[in-house]
Formats: C-alpha cells, sequence, structure tokens
C-alpha cells in the first residue's frame, strides 16, 4: 500500500492537483481571514513582505555565505525613497511603478558601498561592520530633520500615497463580483504575485554561472579566486542583489502602511530577519520562506490566545504576551540549535555540511 | 620562436629572508616542466607570485609574448595559468561536476539578467558548461563519480578532480603544486599517465614535486632551486649530475 502512495505521490498528475489546489487556497486565503478579522490579512501581508526580507539576505548570507546586520538599513532605504517621493512631505505624488524601482535601485547603490569596503572582512568582523551601517543608516533617518527637514525625525512620515493604478485604489475598499474586497485583500495578491517573481528569480539565480560562484566563494574563497572568479565582483553582485530585494520590499511596505518611521528600521529587525533566515535554512529558498512565515504568523497567534487564555483561567494578565514571546523565541532557537542546527528545511549542502 | 611561459629575474623577501633572489625560467610550449629543490628552497613562493597569490619584489612574467599581469589571481587564470594546491582545495560540499563547472566561470559570461530570464544565450551556455565539464571529468577518469561530493572522494580522486576543474578554466599552462603529495603507488601511475596525456593533448605543464622518481621520468626540463636560486637547470639527467644539485640535496660532504 505504501508503495501505491509513493506511485501516487510522485505521478505528475498529483503534483498539477496539488499545485492547482495550493494556489486555490491561496486566493481563497485573505476571504477566509478578513472573516475572522481584517488584521489577520494585515499580518499575513507583514508576513510576506517578511519572506521578501528573508530572502534577500539569504542570497547574501545563504548563498554568498557573508554574515550581514544590517540588512534592515535597505528595507528603511527602500520605505524613505518612496516615503520621500509619494507623500506631503515634499508634497511629491510620483506614481509607484516609478519609485518602487528607484527605491530598489538606491538601496542596490548603497548595498555597493557597504561591501566595497568591507569586502576584505569575513564573518565576526563582517557582521560588526554591516551592524554599524544598519544603525549609522538608522540615525540619519532620526536625525535628517535639521537643518533642512528631509526625513521629518523620529515623528517619521506620514499619509504615504497607497498604490493607485488609474482610478484603482489600492487602499480603499469596494465591491467587485459580488465580493467585498478591502485595501489589505488587494495588497494580499499583489504582494504574493511580487513574492512568486522574487522566488523564481531566487531560484534561477541559485541554479546559474553566477549561482555556482556564490557558492564557490562561500566553500572557499581563496580556489574560487584561482579559478578565476573575480571575488570582489561576485561578492559584491551578493551585497547589491540582496540590497535591491530589501529596498523593493521597503517601498512596499511605505505603501501598505502609509506611515513609516526610524523605528521600524531598528537593530532587532535585521536580527529577525536573520533568525528568520537561520530557522527556516540557510541556503533554502522554501526553507528561508517557511522561517519567515513562522516567525510572523506564530507571535501574533500568541498575542490572540496568550491574554484571552490567561483571563479564562485566572481571571486576569499574569504574563504580558510580549515576555512569552520573546521566552518562546529563544526556546525556539535553542532546541533548533539542538536538534535541528542546519534549520528546519536546511538546503541540501547545509545538511552535508552539519553531517 | 618565442617560449610559452617567460619568467625573468624574480625577487621576493619576506622580511629579512630572500625568499627567492634573481631567478629566472622559460618554460616551452608542449612541455613538462618540473621545479625541483630542497624544502624551503622557495618552489612554492615561486608558484604563488606566478599565479597572483604574492605580489613580486622584482620580476617579469611573460606568458605566449604578452606580458602577463599577475596582480591578482582571477586575471592570472583568465590569462590562461590555472592551478592546483598543495594541500587540496576543491569546494567540498559540491559535487565533483559542479566543481569542474565552476572551473568554466572564466571563459563563459552570462550575467544577473541572463540568469533571471533565462535568455537563449544563457541557456545555451549553461548547457555547453555542463557537457565541457561532463567530458573533463571522463578524460581524468571520474565521469562514473560525477554526482558525488568532492569530500567524499577518496584522495587520489580528489588530487585529478582538483585537476580537472583547473583543466575547465582552458589554460595555456597548467600549474601542479605536490600533485603526487601523499598519493600510493598505483595513484602515481595513474596520475602520470594522466599527466603524460595533457601533454600530449598540447597544454603545458609546470611541476612543483618531491617525487624524485616522477619528476625525473615525466619532465622534459628540470630547474633546481636551493635557498631562493636557481642551481641547475636542464634535461632530468644533466640535472641529475649537477655537483651543485648534489650538494644542495645531500650535504656538501659528498660533493
Amino acid at each position: 500500500m505504501s508503495d501505491d502512495y509513493a506511485k501516487l505521490k510522485n505521478h505528475p498528475a498529483m503534483l498539477g492537483a496539488g499545485l492547482v489546489l495550493l494556489a486555490a487556497a491561496l486566493v481563497a486565503l485573505p476571504f477566509a481571514l478578513a472573516t475572522v478579522g481584517t488584521a489577520w490579512v494585515r499580518i499575513t501581508n507583514l508576513a510576506i513582505l517578511f519572506a521578501l526580507l528573508a530572502l534577500g539576505l539569504n542570497i547574501v548570507v545563504g548563498f554568498a555565505g557573508l554574515l550581514d546586520l544590517g540588512y534592515i538599513a535597505f528595507y528603511g532605504i527602500g520605505a524613505y525613497i518612496y516615503a520621500l517621493l509619494a507623500s506631503p512631505q515634499f508634497n511629491l505624488h510620483l506614481p509607484f511603478w516609478a519609485i518602487l524601482p528607484l527605491g530598489a535601485l538606491v538601496a542596490c547603490v548603497f548595498g555597493v558601498l557597504l561591501g566595497a569596503p568591507t569586502l576584505k572582512l569575513r564573518g565576526d568582523y563582517l557582521a560588526i561592520v554591516t551592524l554599524g551601517f544598519g544603525e549609522i543608516v538608522r540615525i540619519f533617518f532620526n536625525n535628517l530633520s535639521r537643518p533642512i527637514n528631509i526625513t521629518n525625525g523620529p515623528q517619521g512620515i506620514s499619509r504615504i500615497d497607497p498604490f493607485r493604478i488609474g482610478d484603482f485604489d489600492f487602499s480603499r475598499s469596494e465591491t467587485l463580483l459580488g465580493l467585498d474586497v478591502s485595501g489589505p485583500i488587494k495588497y494580499y495578491y499583489l504582494l504574493l504575485v511580487i513574492l512568486m517573481l522574487v522566488i523564481a528569480v531566487n531560484l534561477r539565480l541559485q541554479d546559474s554561472r553566477i549561482g555556482r560562484a556564490w557558492q564557490a566563494i562561500r566553500e572557499d574563497e581563496v580556489a574560487a579566486g584561482a579559478m578565476g572568479i573575480n571575488t570582489t565582483r561576485i561578492k559584491l553582485l551578493a551585497f547589491a542583489m540582496g540590497a535591491s530585494f530589501g529596498g523593493l520590499a521597503g517601498g512596499m511596505f511605505a505603501a501598505i502602511q502609509g506611515f513609516i518611521s526610524p523605528e521600524s528600521f531598528v537593530l532587532v529587525e535585521s536580527i529577525m530577519v536573520l533568525s528568520m533566515v537561520v530557522l527556516g535554512g540557510m541556503g533554502n529558498i522554501w526553507g528561508v520562506i517557511l522561517g519567515a512565515l513562522l516567525l510572523s504568523f506564530v507571535p501574533e497567534l500568541l498575542r490572540y490566545t496568550v491574554e484571552p487564555l490567561q483571563r479564562s483561567l485566572f481571571g486576569k494578565l499574569i504574563v504580558e504576551p510580549e515576555v512569552i514571546r520573546m521566552l518562546l523565541f529563544g526556546l525556539a532557537l535553542m532546541l533548533m540549535m539542538l536538534f535541528r542546527p542546519a534549520g528546519l528545511w536546511p538546503s541540501k549542502v547545509r545538511k552535508r555540511e552539519l553531517e | 620562436m618565442s617560449a610559452l611561459l617567460e619568467v625573468a629575474n624574480l625577487s621576493k623577501r619576506f622580511g629579512g629572508l630572500e625568499a627567492l633572489s634573481g631567478v629566472s625560467i622559460a618554460i616551452d610550449y608542449g612541455q613538462i616542466y618540473g621545479l625541483i629543490g630542497p624544502n624551503g628552497a622557495g618552489k612554492t613562493t615561486f608558484f604563488n607570485l606566478l599565479t597572483g597569490f604574492y605580489r613580486a619584489d622584482s620580476g617579469e612574467f611573460r606568458l605566449a609574448g604578452a606580458r602577463l599581469d599577475v596582480k591578482a589571481p582571477y586575471r592570472v587564470a583568465a590569462a590562461g595559468i590555472a592551478r592546483t594546491f598543495q594541500n587540496v582545495r576543491l569546494f567540498d560540499n559540491m559535487t565533483a561536476l559542479e566543481n569542474v563547472m565552476v572551473g568554466r566561470h572564466v571563459r563563459t559570461s552570462s550575467g544577473i539578467l541572463g540568469a533571471i530570464f533565462r535568455t537563449r544565450g544563457a541557456r545555451a551556455e549553461e548547457r555547453a558548461i555542463h557537457e565541457h565539464a561532463h567530458a573533463l571529468l571522463e578524460y581524468v577518469g571520474l565521469g562514473a563519480r560525477q554526482h558525488e561530493l568532492a569530500h567524499n572522494l577518496p584522495y587520489g580522486d580528489q588530487r585529478r578532480l582538483e585537476i580537472a576543474r583547473a583543466l575547465a578554466t582552458g589554460p595555456k599552462l597548467l600549474a601542479l603544486d605536490e600533485p603526487a603529495a601523499g598519493m600510493n603507488a598505483t595513484e602515481t601511475a595513474t596520475l602520470r599517465r594522466l599527466l603524460e596525456r595533457i601533454r600530449a593533448d598540447g597544454t603545458a605543464v609546470l611541476l612543483i614535486e618531491h617525487d624524485v622518481k616522477l619528476v625525473m621520468g615525466l619532465c622534459d626540463r628540470v630547474a633546481v632551486l636551493d635557498y631562493g636560486k636557481k642551481i641547475a637547470e636542464g634535461a632530468p639527467a644533466e640535472v641529475r649530475r649537477s655537483a651543485a644539485v648534489i650538494e644542495a640535496y645531500l650535504g656538501g660532504a659528498l660533493a
């Protein structure tokens, strides 16, 4: 019977059916979530944004093996580019299709700027410099309100334009085909499409001449150089690609939230994205997405269960959900290091390395 | 006709130690050229200078008549010199095939856009890389092990895989740093046949080696280094009779 099952499982028709089911589930998901509460659609959107970030960081950390602790800076740069060019801050309201790529491009340039002076550094040293870079960028956001007010300092920028195509406004609720489609649901579909594109790009990069060069550098930089790989250029390429994805995600974050401030781009966020990559399985695209979804959803689930649970059990709140969240997060990372050091869904290469 | 590789007046100091002083050699097309000498004679220093890992204090390199830029290892590989390492340095967690495919990097050009859009050119190039790498594995006798991880291969196979990876860069000169080190007699014999075949197929080889029997039997020409200076050069039979060489290897009493 198990033989029959295996045959069935590997049958192309089953694979096709599985994909159709998955697609149907992904299409229906926001409406199902909306019945519980629109907040859950927003949480899903943020989770997808974090998946985009984790995929970008995975290029730098997972593929090329360069530890980056300041990755959130690129997210911030993308977000601020979008916010400055599409908000009342400078009274500019450029269309999203123009400034979203621009944000990715500027982030890419900053990726190269960060990469160039740090190429000789490895491991811990690189981590420290990138960490410093992330903080510098955040402090700039915080202080660029004087003498000329550019970023509006700690108050942040509000009333950022949503995505708009002609009359179609992504932030407005409307009834389409007899369904109530709220703003977050529209963004959900957009994010889903972008996520799929980014996954495709990552899969193709991994399995290419450049992807092999990244892997070779991660394995042995000296030998990679001797084989004719311009290690400087290829490492910069990893920084640039990773940063572009970060910038892209940042622009969408600004549009979806409508408000950004330096507080969204603190060190803890960089560490969170890195944890997603590590927890999910460094170097494996699907593992990284799993890590991002888990670390985005589980804390929210806790927020909605821990408090009511305590109230019904004890009649009052004893432990704050936030405390439980960090406790479980630490525990999860410890358990993972003990039992699944290569991540929940590791890449084949990482698994081999640790065996 | 000028030689394939000409090295003139190469010198390198490490602090107070003169690792190489005024060494000149010339390697002809289609030759296996042996570089021998006692431990610490400067063989590996020579090798590292030639392949761009160290910067020479003085000296000049010419490859196939053109000035060779030895400022960075990747440029040396692009110019046509491929090397192996004294301690095998493979990409351990990649398969044998992937290792050799990395070697093709320098002779191919697909970039990020080619990878993302899978253009026709990029796909054709990827296919060519794959075929070339597979053919090279067959050439060194590892065709059947192409999907094994590099670090799971036996030692002799790892050595040959390193040679296949170096050949994938399409070198004019293959530079091998002690390829027979740690090999048993059978593995050395296989290596020797492989090197003879590489020479017959038109690639020159620079060989640094301790196995004197292998060097004397295989090389067309041999240079001997001692304390950073070239003390003898010529056909293996001549070098073997040189008084300076005997002194360097066995000590002054016998000379």
